[in-house]
């Protein structure tokens, strides 16, 4: 139970980092760390105690393996969240070329 | 014992990154605690994450880097920092409230439920002839999740050349 509530509180505290902060790289730093609890967080629900990982050998059944499908989708989860972080990154780059500033409360040319 | 160690020196780099003023300790900060994730998939016993992870922090940290070098960015005091703290706090009070049910509603930590994962893992090896469980699912069992996944990966990095690329068509 204390692994959940310390992953919870990794999430949160990327959920403070993006709803507080005003500098987009700082935004896109509390994105990636949500990211990492929400990976963590599926790959803790699969894990069994005294488990081996799920690589066949002689001795291996399903009693003793840990559940290998959290961890298939973590995997695609981790690189699809790479090609993200280069998107933001990409537009925050566009953006302070634009505005010269990181500062979301400057960039404001759209704002009715 | 050790995860939870792993876990706790997550928390405090993630604290650290969000914290600091300087924004390029403050990538590198965010680099610790996914070079922390990576240990914990060893610790977890998830082999091919941690190989993945690994690879994919370090490129996550060049790109951050390219994006924060050389820009002096004035720090920001002043707004409605009052309005903006209660809100952060209700957000974050909602979600820990809609974790609470969720987390009662959970296995215990260590007992997953292995009820599709069984039939994988008792015939994998026959069905698809991997003896990794976790690429006879990505690549065989759920091969339409791994397209999917192709095609996103795709699509974001003709989103990326396309933002970044320099001179437009010309129109004639």
């Amino acid at each position: 139970m204390t692994e959940y509530i310390l992953c919870l509180a990794l999430f949160c505290i990327g959920l403070y980092c993006v709803l507080r902060k005003r500098n987009i790289i700082k935004i896109i730093i509390g994105l990636g760390i949500m990211e990492y609890a929400v990976n963590l967080f599926f790959v803790l629900v699969g894990y069994k105690t005294g488990g081996r990982a799920p690589i066949l050998a002689k001795d291996q059944v399903v009693s003793n393996m840990v559940d290998p499908i959290p961890q298939a989708l973590v995997l695609t989860s981790i690189v699809i969240g790479l090609a993200v972080t280069a998107l933001i990154v990409a537009i925050a780059i566009r953006l302070f070329e634009r505005y010269g500033t990181f500062d979301i409360t400057k960039i404001r040319r759209l704002k009715g | 014992m050790e995860l939870k160690l792993i876990l706790l020196f997550m928390v405090f780099g993630a604290v650290i990154a969000v914290k600091i003023e300087d924004l390029l300790s403050s990538v590198i900060a965010v680099g610790a605690v996914g070079l922390g994730l990576s240990m914990a998939f060893l610790v977890l016993k998830a082999p091919d994450l941690a190989i993945t992870q690994l690879v994919v922090e370090i490129l996550c940290l060049i790109i951050l880097i390219r994006a924060t070098i050389n820009k002096d960015l004035p720090l920001i005091k002043d707004g409605r920092w009052f309005f903006n703290t209660v809100a952060t706090l209700l957000f974050i009070a909602s979600f820990l409230m809609f974790a609470y049910f969720a987390l009662l509603e959970l296995p215990d930590f260590g007992k997953p439920i292995m009820r599709v994962a069984g039939s994988y893992i008792a015939n994998g090896l026959a069905k698809t002839g991997a003896a990794n469980i976790v690429a006879s699912i990505i690549l065989d069992f759920r091969g339409y999740d791994t397209l999917g996944e192709a095609t996103v990966l795709f699509t974001a990095v003709i989103g990326v050349l396309a933002i970044i690329r320099k001179v437009g068509r010309i129109k004639k």
